[in-house]
């Protein structure tokens, strides 16, 4: 891929990061954010945070698929950064129109309801990672330990599809969807890998008894 | 004190801005209509291709009267929001969904069938009911069991009428109310949800006894658009919204306390009672606080209040129970 259609793709995948936010802001200033708008903040962020961590997590299994797609991994670190972001986000919702900046609410808030704990803790599982992102940290820790530590994203993605359930009304069965893809996208990981293994070994040739 | 004194002008003699735009739409509609020789055959038909969200809220005007037992001193929500944020997940789960997918609901012709411990059993045609006792406009306050609220002009007359045209037995000790369930009309509350239908809802017999119970016919003055539960449905303005049952076709006097939706479907979450109580928090979130609809997001947190403010009425129903309990 040379320089200028990268340039071109990452542009296009700042702006695509960017709308979900631009859309609120739009409809901030428009007072167009629908009947609850603290509703419609909050499932807005919260829905972002998921997609672009999907998004984030199919690049390795999709570049394993083909050689071709490679070039996909230049992109990762941007969408796992604008998941970050977004979570964030959706976290100072919380803070700011659900607890009103009230510590004691928000200590209450995390230890009685099972739903903010998963949340919060998905948030802090991808704190570190959105820290350790620059690639200083990566020379300065080692690729190996980098990698260790970055496995850290499926458990935020399952702790946020879980903070998703436990969210909605039982009965409800909208965090299917997500819950399907993450399920296939971490399921792609030993599979592919699993794949790659027997082609790497060669075929097998005609066992013998054993 | 809520019971304020009556309204000079009943609601339903005030056009509300929104309710005058959706005039405009359904001219707009007519117009389109006609441009399509609608006025043929199948015309109904292609309407409700063209124009469902128009025809969702069509609507009729409701001769009122005012009543004593109107809530006062709080801004109305709008036309336009109590008719496009709706819980009614026979129509799917969002919020939008009913406003977009209650237009198929056959509102006419429609009877409410009233059996079990009652001396005259009986089937009430809709336009039967509607002539029963006069309808009132009821401004009463909305508390949603997910914490959002809203204020809204209903328009109805107390439950307590119908209940004593049938006479029921002193065995009867609840009431229960059975929503339309139609899996060809309503699949989205097949598909999105693993809810066991009809959709049922119960009140103590006292409950349904007092005055603020409101056999529910209309809101803004006009008759119940789909996606709020029309023809006619039960507000209950002390407890939370989902109690409050929509569409109704059945209602059953019984001996027991009957099962009951939520209740059944997450028992620990959704009381048979569920009274607002601020100091009973939901388990997944505080109810401490609610949302009004309609506000700007850094307006809309308020204080909820006890019965929902409705303690001065219903409060002595529920003398020496543990509300903490029952829930």
């Amino acid at each position: 891929m040379n320089r200028r259609t990268l340039i071109l793709l990452k542009t296009l995948t700042w702006l695509a990061c960017l709308a979900p936010l631009a859309w609120l802001v739009w409809g901030a200033i428009t007072n167009n954010l629908g009947a609850d708008q603290t509703e419609t903040i909050t499932f807005a962020t919260g829905r972002t945070t998921l997609r672009l961590l999907l998004i984030s997590l199919a690049i390795t299994p999709l570049r394993r698929l083909s050689p071709r797609l490679s070039w996909l991994i230049k992109f990762r670190r941007l969408l796992g950064l604008f998941a970050f972001f977004y979570a964030t986000l959706h976290l100072m919702t919380w803070v700011g129109l659900y607890t009103n900046f009230d510590p004691n609410a928000m200590a209450a808030d995390i230890l009685k309801r099972r739903y903010v704990t998963a949340g919060m803790a998905a948030w802090l599982l991808l704190f570190p990672l959105a820290l350790t992102s620059t690639n200083w940290s990566i020379r300065k820790m080692g690729g190996k330990n980098w990698n260790r530590l970055h496995r850290l994203v499926y458990f935020a993605a399952i702790a946020g599809v879980i903070h998703y359930w436990w969210q909605v009304k039982s009965g409800v069965l909208t965090p299917m969807g997500v819950t399907l893809i993450l399920a296939a996208l971490l399921l792609a990981r030993p599979i592919l890998s699993w794949r790659q293994r027997r082609k790497t070994r060669g075929p097998v040739l005609s066992p013998s008894a054993p | 004190m809520l019971i304020g004194k009556p309204p000079d002008i009943p609601s339903s003699e005030i056009t509300p801005q929104s309710a005058y735009r959706k005039y405009l739409s359904r001219r707009k509609f007519l117009r389109g209509a006609a441009a399509v020789g609608a006025a043929a055959l199948g015309g109904d038909r292609l309407a409700e291709v063209l124009s469902p969200h128009t025809r969702a809220l069509a609507s009729t005007k409701l001769q009122t009267v005012s009543s004593p037992l109107t809530t006062t001193g709080e801004q109305l929500t709008s036309f336009d929001d109590i008719t496009h944020y709706n819980n009614f997940y026979e129509f799917g789960v969002d919020k939008g969904d009913p406003a977009k997918n209650a237009g198929g609901l056959p509102t006419r012709p429609w009877s409410v069938k009233v059996e079990g411990l009652v001396a005259k059993p009986q089937t009430f045609d809709i336009d039967t009911l509607l002539k029963l006792r006069p309808l009132e406009d009821r401004v009463y306050r909305h508390r949603c069991v997910e914490a959002w609220s809203m204020v809204i002009p209903w328009v109805g007359y107390s439950f307590s009428e119908l209940i004593k045209q049938c006479q029921p037995l002193s065995s009867a000790k609840y009431v229960q109310f059975l929503s339309y369930w139609d899996r060809r009309v309503e699949h989205w509350g097949a598909d999105e949800t693993s809810i066991f239908w009809p959709y049922s809802e119960g009140l103590r017999m006292d409950e349904a006894m007092n005055p603020l119970t409101l056999l529910t016919f209309g809101l803004y003055g006009e008759t119940l658009p789909n996606q709020d539960g029309a023809p006619v449905r039960i507000v209950i303005p002390w407890k939370y919204g989902f109690k409050s049952a929509k569409s109704i076709v059945k209602i059953k006097f019984v001996a027991k306390q009957p099962d009951t939706t939520w209740n059944e479907q997450a028992p620990n979450e959704y009381g048979f009672y569920s009274n607002v109580n601020p100091n009973v928090d939901h388990p997944r979130w505080s109810q401490k606080t609610e949302r009004r609809i309609g506000l700007p997001f850094y307006e809309q947190r308020r204080a909820t209040l006890m019965f929902n403010g409705y303690g001065d009425q219903v409060a002595s129903l529920y003398t020496g129970m543990n509300l903490r309990k029952y829930y």
